[in-house]
């Protein structure tokens, strides 16, 4: 393989945003497709390239390739900043499941975004992203990382706000962006901290000083709890998830592609990335396990009363998340992983449903729908699908993953154990609340009410067939762990046959105690929200303290909004700011001011405006120098 | 007793002081305009007294002199104009009462 193909895999969609941003949009703006097919274009060519680099990946002993690195900058002898790729297991998985997923994306956007006025700027930022995304997964050095890494928080930021115009989306965007920041912090401190502790900013040389012990004990802490910070915010992990469920005024392939898939898939990519230091710092080990665990539950309890089908996706987004992030504390890389990998289809597919649904209810409110089974057929089967595997049902993809990360949790920590299991039953639960209330009964809209259902309809084929390319990834990903060789390729994994793989699971005690929570979970929707044996809002009158901290989110907008901005910040700090810029930067350059003033006023007695006195003074002065000169020159 | 250079000096000096007080201490702007030509004939005659003892085969100081006459006619003609220009704004050549320029 030519040594330029991992570059090109980035650079690829880093080009078409060129092309669109200065040739396409300045010059064919009246023929808006040609940027979605330019972009399809050049991700097809990333995602044609991922699957090359993955063959060569799985060929190469020790399952890494060697690439050539560019010297970048030299900050003095011997310490210098390459640009260069790590092409490994863990990179090759990514690439694949970030590419993919935003082929897919970019052509069901086309249907999605049809007739947007911002069509070929909504194409630029996506490719701009997928760009950065790729090239996050494949950076060699902490610089170039963090680079990519803030590229696609941009990116993150430009797309929540591409309706800039509605004032919820700027908000949100803004939102994103900051307390996305706060963490960005955490991993800026550590990438410096590394930095001065060990004079390197290349992965795999801190890996290996890692490994050996060089880099260890409280500094390896530090610095792997900084990197957390990082992917804590990336990942909207608790407490920095505020700003995901907001981040839904986005349109919803970005939802999809960004907030389910990649971008916040991202920060669990980080933990792997950096295993090798979390792996010899305990603490920060169980710390990432302790708030994975903890995100999980927090987040699935507030997703089970949220009536915006976005935001329960968006809440069950962060929940996997600290899924993943549990799977990585107490296992490794490769459960992690492999859970990031199976969620991140089968979560592309819920958001590609919702947006779905909402192209033909225009509304995201799952009060105003109801009975679109008959009328979305496709939308229907392909969301239950990716319910299902969400839901963490035999066989599809969310079972195998999931399994694997309770499995293991109940082997270190029983007591996250507990936690990841009360989840598994609100995931089921809200997500088939979400199948049983819009797909289920008659519909309930108003919008559309006065054209009766009949204007209800399915998607056009462009959103409907990368919907079902989704869920064939969603029902059978899992499987490719059957053997054991997914875990094998990203380090670790017991070897097994595939039947044994497929059927042996049956046969162990765990695997079934999360199905039928799981079952559990379903039923309770079912039974509230379908036949209505239950009924929901009796439900919610039974618990009201309850109900009204989760849908107003345990307070933590208020909390953030008010106490941290408004009394900390805003009264406090802020507050202290604007007296320092009043009295001292203020007063100081007035003060200058005003005595230069008053000090002129004084000077300017002395011009009287008679000439004869300045004739005087002129003759004085050249009487004074002259005698100068007599006497001293 | 012959005439030396000393003497020559010293009238000039003595002119241009005569002319430095007048141009200082006159309220009239003719006067002072007045006061101001001898100061400039001071210096010719240093000019030119310069120019015959120190350099007598060369006529420097003499050529000077003569362009400090012309230069001096045309900042009369200037001068005059500026006066009568004052006269007319103000009903006045006092130059103590020309101070517009007060800070």
């Amino acid at each position: 393989m030519p040594h330029q193909v991992p570059w090109l895999i980035w650079l690829s969609p880093m080009f078409s945003f060129i092309i669109i941003s200065l040739i396409l949009r300045p010059f064919f703006n009246h023929h808006p497709k040609l940027s979605g097919y330019t972009t399809i274009a050049a991700i097809g060519i990333s995602c044609f390239l991922s699957f090359w680099v993955l063959i060569e990946v799985l060929k190469a002993p020790g399952h890494r390739l060697e690439i050539p690195d560019i010297q970048w900058v030299v900050i003095e002898d011997g310490i210098s900043i390459h640009l260069g790729l790590i092409v490994d297991a863990l990179t090759a998985v990514m690439l694949i499941v970030v590419s993919v997923v935003s082929l897919l994306i970019q052509i069901y956007s086309q249907g999605y975004m049809h007739g947007d006025p911002g069509y070929p700027r909504y194409y630029a930022f996506m490719s701009l992203f997928t760009g950065f995304m790729l090239g996050l997964v494949m950076a060699d050095n902490l610089v170039f990382l963090f680079l990519f890494w803030e590229g696609v928080g941009l990116c993150s930021y430009l797309l929540i706000g591409f309706w800039f115009h509605r004032p919820a989306a700027a908000n949100a965007a803004k939102k994103a962006f900051i307390v996305t920041r706060l963490g960005d912090f955490g991993f800026l401190a550590a990438i410096l901290f590394l930095f001065y502790h060990t004079g390197t900013f290349d992965i795999e040389r801190l890996h290996s000083l890692a490994i050996a012990g060089t880099l260890a004990g409280t500094t390896l802490t530090w610095a792997a709890l900084g990197i957390f910070s990082g992917a804590a915010g990336k990942s909207a992990q608790f407490p920095l998830h505020t700003w995901l469920p907001d981040a839904m005024e986005g349109p919803t392939p970005v939802s999809a592609l960004i907030h389910a898939a990649t971008m916040v898939a991202a920060g669990v990519f980080l933990v792997a990335r950096f295993f090798p230091l979390f792996e010899h710092s305990k603490v920060a080990l169980t710390i990432v396990a302790v708030i994975g665990a903890f995100t999980a539950i927090f987040a699935a309890s507030m997703g089970l009363v949220m009536n915006d089908i976005k935001r329960v996706v968006a809440y069950s987004t962060i929940s996997q998340l600290g899924y993943m992030m549990l799977g990585l504390g107490v296992s490794g890389v490769a459960v992690g992983i492999f859970h990031l990998f199976n969620h991140a289809f089968f979560k592309a597919l819920l958001f590609l449903g919702a947006g779905s649904v909402n192209h033909a209810t225009g509304t995201f409110d799952i009060r105003e729908m109801g009975g679109l089974r008959r009328v979305m057929p496709w939308t229907y089967i392909t969301f239950i699908i990716a319910a299902l595997s969400l839901a963490g049902i035999y066989p599809l993809s969310g079972f195998w993953s999931k399994d694997e990360i309770l499995i293991y949790s109940f082997k270190t920590q029983p007591f996250l154990f507990t936690l990841a299991l009360i989840t598994v039953f609100m995931t089921a639960f809200y997500i088939f609340r979400v199948v049983f209330v819009v797909f289920g009964g008659e519909y309930r809209g108003t919008k559309l009410a006065h054209h009766s259902e009949h204007k209800l309809h399915e998607s056009p084929a462009v959103m409907v067939i990368p919907m079902v390319i989704l869920a064939f990834f969603s029902a059978v990903s899992g499987w490719l762990n059957l053997t054991g060789n997914f875990g094998e390729f990203l380090g670790h994994g017991e070897a097994r046959g595939l039947l044994e793989g497929f059927f042996g699971i049956l046969g162990k005690p765990l695997p079934w105690l999360s199905l039928i929570v799981a079952g559990l979970g379903i039923y309770l929707a079912y039974a509230m929200y379908s036949t209505r044996r239950i009924s929901p809002e009796a439900v919610g009158r039974t618990f009201v303290p309850l109900y009204t901290t989760l849908s107003r989110k345990y307070w933590f907008d208020e909390l953030y909004e008010r106490i941290f901005v408004g009394k900390t910040l805003v009264n406090g700090l802020f507050v202290g700011l604007e007296a320092f810029d009043t009295y001292a930067v203020d007063g100081s350059v007035n003060g200058i001011a005003d005595k230069t003033i008053a000090t002129g006023r004084a000077l300017s007695r002395v011009q009287t405006g008679q000439l004869q006195l300045y004739g005087l003074f002129i003759a004085m002065g050249i009487v004074a120098i002259t005698i100068c000169f007599y006497f001293f020159g | 007793m012959s005439v030396s250079l000393e003497h020559y000096l010293i009238l000039s000096a003595l002119l241009f002081c005569i002319g430095l007080y007048g141009a200082l201490s006159r309220r009239n702007t003719i006067v002072i305009l007045m006061s101001i030509e001898i100061m400039l004939n001071a210096v010719n005659v240093a000019l030119v007294a310069f120019s015959r003892y120190i350099v007598p085969l060369v006529l420097t100081g003499q050529v000077f002199a003569l362009f400090v006459m012309v230069v001096a006619a045309a900042e009369v003609a200037v001068g005059l104009a500026i006066i009568i220009a004052l006269y007319r704004s103000r009903e006045t050549v006092d130059v103590e009462q020309a101070d517009l320029m007060k800070g």
